[in-house]
């Protein structure tokens, strides 16, 4: 048995963190300086509950409650033209509270203007899909259930569509290690070969400033390069590098330098 | 009647060279290496260069088959990725022997600068490599070199014993 280790914490640390580090912010706006955005909230407020909404970057974020979202999306497009649904993921926020939080930027075309839609969810829990609404959502669901394991409730097909079926682990998560855990480094070994080969293939060398000791005895010379286990002296022959063997081969042409035209007049 | 331009005055007197099984074997398999078309990544692109009529492989007999079958060499030519590596060993089991195998560039001699948790740390953990290439992407004269050599290990060995399995285990 190999002995446990912790895997909450596998990233590397960085070397000084600040303990009253707040990262900047983008200035945020009241909805109200921005007529489109006011009208858009008022609409909204008076379906649906929104817990908070700002405007950053001209662009109106709008948070609601999780079960809101099919019927939000379902009111932005086909009642306040927000018919495109640019992109939806989720963010990582398990170390801080334990939830997701759940983005989804619409887009305008008639109003020029962008949105996004934001929620938060408890970890474990699942989000309503909107593929019905937006044919995009299909993948980006499925993505999302890729990278973070949140599933979607309704998708017709809630399977992995970058990695693996038989993948095991969310890589967007914070906790994933970007070299991979114990099953990624094995899993073409594994697959391919079975475990019992691990010990006849080795563990993956990810070190990249990793120096074979023997590789500079034998390969570092170049055009010396000696045969393993030779003694170096200094007075090796140099290794000659052709592309053919020196006697000529059977019915093959060697090209020769000295036998060709060199044409040095650029204007020929 | 055809008129057949022989001076019997030469060579003995006939039109017949004479020659080894050996040679002319390893003559005839050197001189049209079958390629698979495998391009994975940005190596690809140099590797249909090196195809098309700048760089001409079929000068050495260097053709492109969509077919493991009837291929003998696969130039592994970009990236591996951990999903696909199931695949690469399927097709490497299809091509009849025998067969060599070319890593082309950094991604599949070692994983290049893909130190992440999808991509292969190097083809040669998947299936037997005769030929490293280096460079990020090689250029179509390292791929014509790098076939040269592959004739010259092919005219090295003796072609009428059985290839030696090479295999990873």
């Amino acid at each position: 048995m190999r002995a446990y280790t912790p895997k909450d914490d596998v990233q590397a640390k960085a070397y000084y963190t600040d303990r009253y580090y707040v990262a900047p912010q983008v200035p945020k706006q009241e909805v109200e300086t921005d007529e489109v955005f006011a009208a858009d909230l008022a609409a909204l407020k008076t379906k649906f509950d929104v817990k908070e909404a700002f405007i950053q970057m001209k662009q109106m974020i709008v948070y609601i409650n999780a079960n809101d979202i099919y019927g939000v999306l379902e009111f932005l497009r086909d009642e306040l033209t927000y018919t495109q649904l640019s992109e939806m993921s989720a963010i990582d926020w398990l170390a801080k509270d334990n939830t997701f939080e759940i983005f989804y930027q619409m887009l305008s075309m008639t109003k020029r203007k962008r949105l996004r839609i934001k929620f938060f969810i408890n970890n474990g829990d699942a989000v309503d899909s909107v593929e019905s609404l937006f044919r995009c959502a299909d993948w980006s669901e499925r993505e999302m259930f890729d990278m973070f394991g949140i599933e979607a409730n309704n998708h017709p097909f809630m399977k992995r569509i970058l990695l693996p079926y038989d993948w095991q682990g969310n890589p967007l998560l914070k906790t994933y290690p970007l070299e991979g855990d114990e099953f990624a480094a094995w899993y073409e070994v594994d697959k391919i070969y079975g475990k019992e080969a691990r010990d006849v293939i080795g563990p993956e060398i990810r070190d990249t400033a990793r120096v074979d000791r023997y590789d500079s005895e034998r390969f570092a010379r170049l055009g010396f390069e000696v045969p393993k286990g030779t003694k170096i002296t200094g007075n090796e022959e140099p290794n000659k590098q052709d592309y053919q063997e020196e006697g000529g081969v059977f019915l093959v042409k060697k090209f020769t330098k000295d036998a060709s035209k060199i044409i040095d007049d650029p204007q020929r | 009647m055809a008129q057949h331009k022989v001076n019997y005055s030469q060579d003995g007197g006939l039109p017949v060279a004479l020659t080894s099984i050996d040679k002319i074997v390893n003559w005839g398999r050197s001189n049209s290496i079958w390629a698979l078309t495998y391009g994975l990544a940005c190596c690809g692109i140099e590797m249909m260069a090196s195809g098309a009529s700048r760089f001409d492989f079929d000068r050495y007999g260097t053709i492109f088959r969509a077919s493991p079958r009837q291929a003998d060499v696969m130039i592994v030519a970009g990236t591996l990725t951990k999903k696909h590596a199931e695949f690469i060993k399927r097709l490497y089991d299809q091509m009849t022997e025998p067969r060599w195998v070319i890593s082309m560039g950094s991604c599949a001699n070692t994983g290049g600068m893909f130190n992440t948790y999808a991509t292969v740390q190097g083809c040669d953990r998947v299936i037997p490599v005769d030929l490293y290439l280096p460079g990020c992407a090689p250029r179509p004269e390292t791929l014509q070199y790098g076939v040269m050599l592959l004739q010259k290990k092919i005219r090295a060995n003796k072609a009428g014993n059985a290839q030696k399995p090479k295999r990873l285990m």
